[in-house]
């Protein structure tokens, strides 16, 4: 059974691949097939995903691996591979489930869309990538997908292609990541050039194994944080991380993928796999690479939940969230809580997607308003979605007991708590726990309480649900009270989209009963240990603090929006501050004047170059040619042309003097035969 | 069967003569002849033993002894897999060019070209390579003064006279090595350089710049590339194509088989220098594009650079004294990789922007807009070519890559790791591309655009599943030149 599961492990990625393929060769049409291709291709990589977990169950610390040759060059060969593990088994599962929660809630949000089949094609793609992500066992196969994840975001970023912002953050998310990933190629260059393989397991020879290792040595921090550039891009960690926010430009269901289960876990996830680099030569369980992870992530942290404070689009709010909770994975994993990381990693796939997913039934109900200011009062016409909201965001703020987000947030705390370099990060991320419940009680309060703060919106009861692109649909309009202007009327949404919701908040729920301090099957799963059932253990001090923090944050928050009218609350009290964070403390404009500025006038001035140096001197030697040629040409015509008609009329004389010899006498000839032959002599005789 | 390449070479000639006699059927000739010369690369191929060092199917005739020059041609690895480049590449530009005015001079210099191709590729005495070398250069003249677009006087006499200067270096320099050792046979040359007795003191290093300079204009390598835009921007869509998938493999092909093995350890020396070039392509050159406004002009930047990763792969391998066979496989067999890479997607890309002109009669990357709503065939179509060249996994481009960058950065990690700019560059430049013609509001002048045709699709279709075999399952291509590769780095170690 297992061997069975490790040798098809491919068959997991590559089964979203071949829908995708297929749905991309269908006509325009058939959205139901699309949507029904794409769906079971999902629901297909979850079964196998399940299988393929099963067999980690039998003993702790599983690990099972299958290489081959993917080709010869030389007289060598390069192996790629692929691997279950824990680490593995769990992300595939998250991904699929969550996936399959994103694909089936697009059905409903993108039914009104004329490139649905387009859209399920790319999904799939994305899906299948990430999938190669997680499963790879060489670092080559994971750069692979981890490309041709960059693709399918770009893909997905820039869906609506006819809106000049959706191709411009395409291409943004694109680049800013290939940014990093040139790091990344470089340290998977010196990787296998130090360690001979890319691969990460091969009976002992792999480069995160024993032998590998060894012959790494000193260079194993260089190799590390140049792969640690390729996270950064991925997984928007400062500086790299102003694609993310503008990547809400994309379909909702997409922007919920990205962030929740492919793409942003990437860059974690590589950190995770690839941490025996990181963490070779550690003493007490700091590397320099390691410390610079745990700066980055604290960085990062703080400043996107600053950030998020002072967004007003909903999809923006949650995407500082991303980031900021990303920072906290990369500070877990930086203090050595791999395992902390990662679950928080999954946790949070479950809880964003649901996030996500809520917003874009909001957006969705709303006819594609997403300001925030203008809505309010939500709880009574999207029920489903409040309630399914508001327990996605008890998870992000991280509120103890019942939520998963709360007990991985727990466990991320508590590894910061030892780090043996310093305490502030600990402190700090203490800090982000109250900024984290700040701003997602705005955001729900803007939402979801309060009355409708724009007359665009009547808060009422739906009498019908609508489906389709809510906003090209007249029907929806009806003519306000005011008479003048057109009121939408806000509906719950369908139950193809409300369906995913319940599921992954249920999932977000029950998936606290595996990471308890109780039961830290999670943990134990993940670290290869085993693992037994401690209820005494479940009441810690630490989870009292935690308690305080969150309680502080989110009573702070009600008490400071509760009553908010339009203007934020910040912004009235604290107005440089509030822009300072809208702005998105200017990333965007300082990077625009200086790299990017800087890059164009570079570009300009190699073409400039081109133009008049490079050929300037080509023209300079061509020139200098046709001088030449322009004086041989005096010289022929005055010098040597003058003296070849010299040299003509001079031969017609000589002719005729020698035809005068042509006397056809034989004495004649036979005279000038022997003053030749004497001649000949004489000069054979000089020289010879 | 070792009449076979000397067949390669006679058929476009003879197909010339028979084009240029007819008068309506010059296209359908051209096209014949290119069906057998496939035919014939296909048998070439079969008939190879590629687990054999070496030449094989040779060809030896006595011609002028006195001056040491013999009809000798063969193949190895190398040759094999650049005669099939070229066997692919001749009709595929054929079929993208639509018929100009004097259909039938076209299309006779177009074999004319090809013949002179194959002769190139698998000439193994300098006397016979340099007649085919030069003689491919009369009609690519002839073909950009002809039917070239603005400026085509112009840039036909630069192209013209800036690689004819470098050939008579080229020249000289081998005169200079005959009249030292009294031979003009590449693999006598490659033997007395290996025992260090090719030549000695200072005439080496002209021989060395002369070959050198030669080359580095034909690939050509900054900065001696200056012709190269004017040349591929002016030149008709089924040139450019033949220019860059072909012509240009000409110069690398004279790295490969000239300089690399007579002067090894002169490239030992130089290699700063020579690598700091190879950056300099590689860097500078899609800077250059960046700012392009022409599609075409765009696309001859991206040429140089990617062939800068090419010669970055070559001078890699004789950079240092110490030379691991690992990796100089590795980066030898990158460069070849990417040789064959670069004809089939510069080659498209080629055909994509004549697609494009074709349907706007301009080519301004801000003449279009929105065509994704539009042609979305096309525009998937062009997409895969352009994320073939900027290296993406899965396509063709990156397993060349990859290997050379691995090569090289063991050799020379400085040079590779600023290398690796290019590949940010290229991207920038391919997204510009990309955002600017496909996304965002149809523009009015490209309303009535059709998407690709059944024809055009014909030609897309297989050169595309081409660049993903390669690009996934790259071992058929490897194999060609497998051999080849250890036998040569044997000869450096």
């Amino acid at each position: 059974m297992s061997s069975w599961s490790v040798t098809n492990l491919w068959l997991i990625p590559a089964v979203p691949l071949v829908a995708s393929f297929f749905i991309l060769i269908l006509a325009n049409s058939r959205r139901r097939t699309a949507a029904a291709l794409a769906i079971l291709g999902q629901i297909a990589a979850l079964a196998l995903s399940i299988t393929a977990f099963l067999p980690t169950l039998a003993a702790p610390g599983f690990r099972s691996v299958h290489n081959f040759t993917w080709f010869t060059f030389g007289d060598q060969a390069l192996r790629l591979g692929w691997v279950l593990d824990p680490l593995a088994a769990a992300m595939m599962i998250m991904i699929t489930l969550v996936g399959l929660c994103i694909f089936v809630f697009s059905v409903g949000y993108m039914a009104g869309d004329k490139n649905l089949t387009r859209f399920f094609a790319y999904l799939s793609f994305f899906s299948g990538a990430m999938l190669g992500v997680v499963i790879a066992n060489s670092l080559l196969l994971l750069f692979f997908s981890w490309e041709l994840v960059g693709l399918a975001s770009y893909l997905l970023i820039g869906f609506w292609i006819d809106r000049p912002s959706a191709a411009a953050a395409a291409k943004k998310a694109f680049i800013t990541t290939r940014i990093g990933d040139l790091g990344f190629f470089l340290g998977m260059l010196w990787l296998y050039h130090s360690s001979g393989t890319l691969l990460f397991y091969d009976q002992g020879r792999g480069c995160l194994e024993n032998a590998g290792l060894l012959a790494i040595g000193a260079s194993a921090t260089f190799i590390a944080l140049l792969i640690f550039c390729g996270a950064i891009g991925k997984s928007g960690q400062f500086p790299l991380h102003v694609w993310l926010p503008d990547a809400m430009e994309g379909p909702t269901p997409v922007s919920a993928l990205i962030h929740a289960a492919t793409m942003v876990a990437a860059g974690v996830f590589l950190v995770a796999r690839v941490y025996p680099l990181f963490s070779l030569g550690a003493v007490n369980g700091v590397t320099p690479s390691l410390t610079v992870v745990v700066w980055v992530g604290v960085v990062t942290a703080l400043m996107a939940s600053l950030i998020a404070l002072a967004q007003v689009d909903i999809k923006r709010i949650l995407a500082y969230s991303t980031v900021s909770q990303l920072g906290l994975m990369m500070v877990s994993l930086g203090v050595g809580g791999v395992a902390a990381g990662i679950m928080h990693l999954i946790a949070h796939g479950f809880f964003k997607a649901l996030l996500f997913l809520g917003a874009g039934s909001v957006i969705h109900g709303l006819h594609h308003e997403q300001d925030i200011r203008k809505m309010g009062g939500l709880r009574w016409t999207m029920p489903v979605t409040f309630l399914t909201y508001a327990i996605g965001m008890m998870n992000l703020s991280g509120v103890p007991f019942f939520f998963s987000g709360g007990w991985t947030k727990e466990e991320v705390l508590h590894a910061t708590a030892h780090w043996p370099v310093s305490a502030l990060p600990h402190y700090l991320m203490l800090a982000g726990v109250i900024l984290t419940a700040l701003y997602m009680t705005r955001q729900i309060i803007y939402v979801f309480f309060g009355s409708a703060r724009s007359t665009d919106f009547e808060s009422v009861r739906p009498r019908e649900f609508h489906s389709g692109e809510a906003a090209t649909t007249t029907e929806n309009i009806s003519v306000g009270r005011t008479g003048q202007r057109p009121v939408f009327r806000a509906h719950e949404s369908p139950r193809v989209m409300t369906m995913p919701l319940v599921i992954l908040a249920l999932c977000s729920i029950l998936f606290a009963l595996v990471l308890t301090p109780a039961w830290p099957w999670l943990r134990a799963y993940l670290n290869g240990e085993s693992t037994h059932v401690v209820f005494g253990s479940l009441i810690q001090p630490v989870i009292l603090l935690s308690f305080v923090l969150v309680a502080a944050g989110i009573g702070f928050g009600w008490l400071t929006y509760r009553n908010a009218g339009e203007t934020d609350p910040l912004a009235r009290t604290q107005p440089g501050l509030f822009r300072f964070l809208e702005n998105k403390m200017w990333f965007d404009e300082i990077y625009e004047r200086t790299i990017i500025a800087f890059s164009r006038i570079l570009s300009r001035l190699t073409d400039w170059l081109d133009r008049y140096f490079w050929d300037g001197l080509v023209r300079l030697f061509a020139g200098l040619g046709q001088a030449f040629g322009v004086l041989s040409k005096g010289f022929d015509d005055h010098g040597i042309n003058a003296g070849v008609d010299e040299t003509t009329s001079g031969t017609r004389g000589f002719g005729r003097l020698i035809s005068a010899a042509h006397s056809g006498q034989i004495q004649t000839y036979l005279g000038a035969i022997a003053i030749g032959m004497l001649l000949l002599l004489v000069l054979y005789a000089w020289l010879g | 069967m070792a009449w076979l390449i000397t067949t390669l070479i006679v058929v476009p000639i003879l197909g010339a003569l028979l084009a240029s006699a007819t008068r309506n059927y010059a296209r359908g000739v051209a096209l014949a002849s290119n069906i057998i010369t496939a035919i014939g690369a296909f048998l070439l191929w079969q008939s190879f033993d590629s687990t054999l060092p070496g030449l094989q199917l040779v060809e030896r005739h006595g011609w002028i002894p006195a001056i040491g020059a013999e009809y000798l041609v063969g193949i190895d690895g190398l040759s094999l897999l650049l005669v099939i480049l070229t066997s692919l590449v001749f009709p595929f530009a054929l079929l993208a060019q639509s018929r100009p005015a004097g259909d039938r001079g076209f299309c006779a210099l177009m074999l004319i070209m090809q013949a002179a191709l194959y002769g190139t590729f698998t000439a193994q005495n300098f006397i016979l390579w340099f007649l085919f070398y030069e003689m491919s250069l009369i009609p690519a003249f002839l073909l950009i003064k002809i039917w070239g677009g603005e400026k085509r006087d112009r840039a036909a006499t630069k192209f013209f006279l800036y690689t004819f200067l470098g050939s008579v270096a080229m020249l000289l320099s081998f005169l200079g090595i005959y009249f030292a050792k009294g031979t003009f046979d590449f693999a006598g040359l490659a033997n007395l350089a290996k025992n260090g007795d090719l030549l000695t003191g200072n005439v080496k290093w002209f021989a060395f710049a002369g070959i050198f300079l030669g080359l580095a204009v034909k690939v050509p390598l900054f900065p001696f590339h200056t012709w190269l835009p004017d040349a591929y921007e002016t030149a008709p869509t089924g040139v450019s194509m033949v220019l860059t998938g072909t012509l240009s493999k000409m110069g690398v092909y004279g790295f490969v088989r000239l300089l690399l093995p007579l002067f090894p350890n002169e490239i030992t020396t130089m290699a700063p220098w020579l690598l700091t070039l190879a950056v300099c392509s590689i860097v500078i050159a899609p800077l250059a594009a960046w700012a392009q406004s022409d599609l075409k002009r765009m696309v001859a930047y991206l040429s140089i650079n990617h062939l800068g990763y090419c010669m970055l792969g070559l001078f890699a391998v004789t950079a240092t004294a110490a030379r691991p066979l690992v990796e100089m496989q590795a980066a030898l067999s990158g460069v070849f990789m990417q040789i064959f890479n670069h004809g089939i997607t510069a080659a498209a890309l080629f055909y994509f922007v004549g697609l494009l002109e074709q349907r706007r009669g301009l080519r301004g990357i801000g003449d279009f807009g929105g065509l994704m709503q539009r042609t979305p065939l096309l525009c998937g179509w062009m997409s895969v070519a352009m994320f073939s060249s900027l290296g993406l996994p899965g396509l063709n481009g990156f397993v060349g890559e990859f290997l050379i960058f691995k090569g090289s950065f063991a050799m020379t990690a400085s040079f590779t790791a600023a290398a690796v700019l290019g590949l940010l560059f290229t991207a920038v430049v391919f997204m510009r591309a990309m955002q600017s013609l496909f996304s965002g509001p149809l523009v009015e002048t490209s309303i009535a655009f059709p998407d690709l045709r059944s024809n055009e699709k014909w030609v897309v279709i297989p050169v595309t599943l081409l660049m993903f075999a390669i690009g996934i399952v790259p071992q058929f291509l490897l194999n060609i030149f497998n051999s080849t590769v250890v036998q040569m780095t044997r000869l450096f170690a």
